[in-house]
């Protein structure tokens, strides 16, 4: 049995798809982030499947998931303080909750 | 032909893949949803270890299960008591959210079994095919101003940490 670039993919799908559901349908901005985490993640594993499989010979597929690591580790710092600071001025963290951008 | 140790590797991580993954959105505690979310973090670890990116999985461990897995745990616990639970989403969002994840999961397999050369090569091929990617080739590539080397996406990426570290404090001090 041969482990084809078909058999990485598809658990890859399987986080993406559950990254969708859990984005739209959690409350909670912080499970949000954990939803869009998954997305990220599935993404990043994508570029590594394809940099392995039809382009052995180079590494961009590795840089690149390097950058958006650290892309990803920016935004959610970012993104948890912001969700700090709602939380400061509504007193939860209820995606209703937030009609304005300006407390 | 791939080892039979490599199968077995890729199945108990494909599992516990799809497993945690479907928890990490559906759990009723949004702790437990961070903690699920990190086991799906180490399995892509697993993976890209499997691979053959030994730097990259521990940039993985290091980055996102060490340094954000932090962050979420500080976040939930600075902004929910300790034992609430997630509030739940409306029903009629829970459908929209089912229809939509289910159409683009049948849209996503579709379009993968339809691909060229996915059945193409075993992971033994492809990671004999490839050298092995050593520190110095790594640092080559992040240091140089030639083709394939990034030199001016690292210093970019360096002055987005530092206005990262600026814009949080800025944001989250209390004034």
């Amino acid at each position: 049995m041969d482990l084809s670039m078909l058999w990485y993919l598809v658990p890859s799908v399987i986080m993406l798809v559950c990254g969708i559901y859990g984005f739209m349908t959690r409350k909670n901005l912080i499970a949000i982030l954990i939803s869009l985490e998954l997305m990220l993640n599935s993404a990043d594993l994508n570029f590594v499947i394809f940099n392995r499989y039809l382009y052995p010979g180079s590494m961009e597929g590795m840089i690149f998931t390097l950058f958006a690591i650290a892309l990803a580790a920016a935004e959610t710092a970012i993104a948890i303080a912001i969700i700090i600071n709602i939380y400061r001025a509504v007193g939860n963290t209820d995606i209703n909750e937030v009609k304005q951008m300006r407390f | 032909m791939d080892s039979v140790g490599n199968i077995i590797v890729y199945f108990a991580v494909a599992i516990m893949l799809v497993i945690f993954s479907i928890a990490a959105v559906t759990a009723k505690k949004i702790l437990r949803a961070a903690t699920y979310l990190l086991f799906v973090l180490i399995g892509t670890a697993i993976f890209y270890f499997q691979m053959g990116y030994q730097f990259l999985g521990g940039v993985q461990i290091a980055v996102y299960a060490g340094g954000i897995m932090v962050l979420f745990v500080f976040a939930i616990l600075l902004t929910n008591k300790p034992n609430e639970k997630a509030p739940e989403g409306k029903s009629h969002r829970k459908t929209w959210g089912f229809l939509v994840s289910a159409a683009s999961f049948v849209l996503l397999l579709f379009a993968l079994f339809y691909m060229p050369l996915i059945h193409g090569f075993s992971l033994v091929e492809c990671l004999s095919a490839g050298k092995l990617i050593t520190m110095h080739d790594i640092g080559e590539a992040f240091t140089g101003g030639e083709r394939f080397q990034y030199l001016l996406p690292f210093e970019a990426i360096s002055v987005l940490l530092l206005a990262c570290i600026i814009g949080g404090v800025t944001i989250a001090r209390k004034d």
